[in-house]
């Protein structure tokens, strides 16, 4: 059996009170009720403070660059299907530095998870904007407010057909898990877009803020299967603010379409250099 | 190659059109009947970079002895458009210039054999298609050499299309071939072409061999964004994919390529990533992922002519400085510069033995001259082939296992995520020996020594430059990657003319072998012979050694250098 302490791990470097420890709660929960045992898990994170959630569990880890979570992710993956992989990103890393990878990793559909830490600000370069920041947000950069329209990760993952998106909120950490659970059992890339309040440099999102507007679509009886409904929630911000599993859809992943793997891992295969030689045959 | 002896048939056949004329078809039909009669052949193409329309050329070199480089007289221009003529014409000192009438032009010349290539399709297949086929015919004509094996070619090459296409095309070259023969051309004949028919040769170009270097070295995954002139690599990898148990994803952007490699790597199989400067240029802060992850991964990086778009199309060593330097901090890497085609399948081979013994990134540096030239050869032997993973063995993987463990050598047992239970953890922070972030001082500087000691025992591995020509030369020429061929023959020539000259050619570029500078220190006037602007291996010589160079020959036009342009150098320079 599959216990929180064998994920423990080390001392962590998050101010008091930030939403991430709440997200490190719940990713740990969930591996534990999904039974998936340490070696059998790969994070992979890029840099921020959301890319220090690894280091705080016992898994294997691949800590990248800045927004290059998504495509070694992918490499390992190809690799290696049996491990489940778990990505890791801030809002700057995921959407900004990375928001090419994220749109690509969603039309190649590897079976992935993307946690995405979305504080709608740079925390670890000390408070600039982020792609999800709201108009007007001041920063010491951003001295006139945020002039740019915020991403929408989840518009952007639904019009693109992504099998499995949802948002969830650091406040509420069983929600949360239970969202990452399903992400990682979902086949395909799936994203969790997740709340978090940094309560050092965005006095905008507070854990107040997010409170007072968070509900939760599936007590509104939103159907995750409808597309153009999903759609219509994706742009529900303001007052409200829906959290849960916005779409799902079966997907095959790209792993699986792929023939070589129909046979277990490539890390498992045998070499053959009998082959060479019809190679050879091309060139003569 | 002259060595030993002059070259006995030396025919060389060019090809020029505008792209999309078929060129290849031709240039491809040609060369490879010829090896198969046992002849060596070298060819290379000259493109700009459109897909159809523009001035390209294809060159073949035939010869009975090997041959890696081209040579500037044209025995045969085939001219399919008509710029072929004015632009070529000089280069056909006696020889013949096969033509259409319809590409004829203004250029009234003995040596002009105007060949309707169109209309005898059309007499013969009701169709234009297979005019280029009646070109191919008209040049064995001008040779009167045997069609047999032309016609075997033919019907292997279009077998799957169907009886007719087959023998329409034998028609078509026979066609092209009586066409030629019954006229009364003054000089055909004339060239002694023996043929010896064999089924053991290849004609295989730099990219090509890179690609079969990597299955040959059990590469598996396979990340990369296309870019000319290294697409070839991927295209190879990517067509014998399923029979090796590989992947060859084309990623979204070059970023993603090596990224996604790395990754790869990391979980446990071999992986590689082609590109060529701009595309390296975006992959440079994978390769530092990868010297502080200690993640093994190969680069091939076929140049061309920058910066930026440069010319995509030609070629030029222009980014040795910036695969020695690229990205920030310093770590260990490799580059390896392959001379010739069978070079790069072994120096391939090589690279991934080194990036995961030493768990490196290391460079393959070729470019569009390798990439595209043609060599002929016996096949490769892969007999001795070894493939060493260097991972640790599933019972040394305890549940301890740390992925950066300090050691004597620098390098780390390496296991693979999930390996008998093992975690792995990897951090592009700089981390401790468990792999988690630790920024003391003490660390850095453990973890820094430790990387950087790798160093040593891979210098130890590289291989000493080739020595060619005569010894104790007055002169020596100082080469390194694709120049070897055109830099080889004309030391062969200058050597066959008594002149005193050798040539010292570098394939292990980086780090130098430690015994490399022991050579150098001997010789005694020295030109370092380079395809750029600035002589950067010269500096690296320099740099490294402390060795300076006599002089330099540098060449950066877009084109390679033939052993005819480094002989008219070597006599403007007043050196021979
Ligand atoms: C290529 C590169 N550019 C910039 C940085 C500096 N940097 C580190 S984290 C970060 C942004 C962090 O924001 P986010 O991804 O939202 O994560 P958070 O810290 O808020 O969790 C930046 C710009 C970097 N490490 N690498
Ligand atoms: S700066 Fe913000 S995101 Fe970073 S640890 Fe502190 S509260 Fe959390």
């Amino acid at each position: 059996m599959v216990t929180i302490e064998d994920y423990k791990n080390g001392e962590t470097e998050w101010c008091p009170g930030c939403g991430n420890f709440n997200i490190l709660e719940a990713v740990k929960r969930s591996l534990v009720d999904l039974g998936k045992k340490p070696h059998e898990v790969l994070m992979v994170s890029g840099i921020g403070q959301s890319g220090k959630l690894p280091h705080y569990l016992k898994c294997n880890t691949f800590n990248s660059l800045h927004g290059r979570t998504l495509p070694p992710a992918t490499g390992a993956k190809v690799a290696n299907p049996e491990l489940t992989v778990i990505a890791v990103g801030g809002d700057g890393d995921s959407y900004g530095e990375g928001g090419n990878h994220f749109i690509h990793a969603i039309r190649r559909n590897p079976d992935i998870t993307l946690i995405a830490h979305d504080n709608q600000i740079y925390g670890l370069t000390k408070g600039q904007a982020s792609p999800t920041s709201e108009i007007g947000m001041k920063t010491k950069v951003q001295t006139h407010g945020v002039l740019h329209t915020p991403f929408n990760p989840l518009a952007v993952a639904i019009s693109l057909d992504c099998p499995f998106v949802a948002r969830g909120f650091a406040g509420d950490v069983e929600h949360l898990s239970s969202l990452i659970s399903q992400a990682i059992s979902h086949k395909g890339f799936s994203l969790v877009d997740i709340l978090q309040p940094c309560v050092t440099f965005n006095k905008l999102n507070t854990y107040k803020w997010y409170h007072d507007r968070v509900y939760k679509m599936d007590d509104d009886g939103h159907d995750p299967a409808n597309r153009m409904a999903a759609f219509e929630k994706a742009l529900e911000w303001g007052d409200r603010i829906p959290t849960g599993v916005f779409y799902k859809r079966d997907s095959e992943p790209f792993e699986s379409k792929l023939d070589v793997l129909k046979s277990g891992p490539l890390t498992a295969k045998q070499y053959d250099s009998a082959k060479l030689d019809s190679v050879f045959e091309n060139f003569s | 190659m002259i060595s030993g002896g002059i070259i006995i048939v030396d025919i060389n056949i060019k090809i020029g059109g505008e792209a999309g004329q078929g060129i290849q078809t031709i240039g491809s039909v040609l060369s490879r009947t010829f090896v198969r009669d046992g002849f060596y052949v070298y060819g290379n193409q000259f493109y700009l970079s459109r897909v159809r329309g523009g001035h390209n050329y294809f060159h073949i070199r035939v010869s009975d002895h090997p041959v890696y480089t081209l040579n500037e007289k044209i025995d045969i221009l085939v001219a399919l458009d008509k710029q072929t003529i004015p632009d070529h014409i000089e280069e056909v000192k006696e020889g013949f210039v096969l033509t259409d009438e319809s590409t004829v032009g203004d250029n009234a010349d003995a040596k002009i054999v105007s060949v309707p290539f169109t209309e005898i399709s059309k007499d013969v297949s009701g169709k234009k298609l297979f005019s280029n086929t009646v070109a191919v015919g008209a040049v064995f004509g001008l040779l009167c050499y045997d069609l047999a094996t032309l016609k075997k070619f033919l019907s292997e090459t279009f077998k799957s299309k169907g009886d007719e296409v087959v023998e329409k095309n034998i028609k078509a070259a026979e066609a092209g071939y009586d066409y030629v023969r019954n006229d009364k051309f003054e000089g055909i004949c004339n060239y002694n072409l023996n043929p010896q028919p064999t089924n053991r040769r290849i004609l295989i170009n730099g990219n090509d061999s890179v690609g079969v270097g990597a299955l040959a070295a059990g590469v598996q995954f396979l990340s990369a964004y296309p870019m000319t002139p290294s697409t070839g690599v991927m295209t190879r990898v990517a067509s014998h994919a399923d029979d090796f148990n590989a992947v060859v994803e084309q990623a979204e952007d070059e970023i993603a390529a090596i990224n996604m490699a790395i990754g790869a790597s990391f979980a446990g199989v071999r992986a590689m990533t082609t590109t060529s400067g701009g595309g390296f240029c975006l992959m440079t802060e994978g390769l530092g992922l990868s010297g502080i992850t200690e993640t093994p991964i190969v680069i091939f990086l076929g140049q061309r002519p920058g910066p930026a778009t440069g010319l995509p199309t030609m070629t030029e060593q222009g980014d040795l400085n910036f695969v020695l330097h690229a990205a920030q901090g310093e770590f260990p890497r490799c580059v390896l510069a392959p001379r010739t085609a069978k070079d790069a399948f072994y120096q391939t081979i090589r690279a991934f033995n080194i990036a995961e013994k030493y768990q490196i990134p290391v460079l393959i540096l070729s470019d569009q001259h390798l990439a595209d030239g043609l060599f002929t050869y016996e096949r490769f032997d892969t007999s001795g082939l070894k493939i060493n993973r260097h991972l640790l063995e599933d019972r040394a993987v305890g549940s301890d296992y740390q992925r950066y463990a300090i050691t004597k050598s620098g390098l780390s047992p390496r296991a693979i995520p999930g390996q008998n239970g093992a975690l792995v953890v990897a951090d592009s922070d700089e981390h401790n020996e468990a792999g988690h972030i630790d920024q003391t001082t003490d660390n850095r500087i453990r973890m820094n020594e430790k990387r950087l000691r790798k160093v040593d025992g891979l210098t130890d591995e590289m291989q000493m430059p080739a020595i060619h020509g005569i010894d104790g030369a007055d002169v020596s020429l100082i080469g390194w990657g694709s120049s070897y061929g055109p830099l080889a023959e004309a030391v062969d020539i200058l050597n066959h003319d008594e002149v005193s000259i050798n040539l010292i050619h570098f394939s292990d570029i980086y780090p130098l072998s430690h015994n490399a500078a022991s050579i150098l220190e001997g010789l005694n006037t020295t030109i370092c012979v380079e395809n750029n602007a600035t002589g950067q291996f010269a500096r690296l010589l320099r740099a490294e050694l402390g060795f300076e160079v006599s002089k330099k020959m540098l060449r950066y036009d877009g084109l390679p250098f033939t052993p005819q342009s480094v002989i008219r150098e070597l006599k403007g320079m007043e050196v021979i």
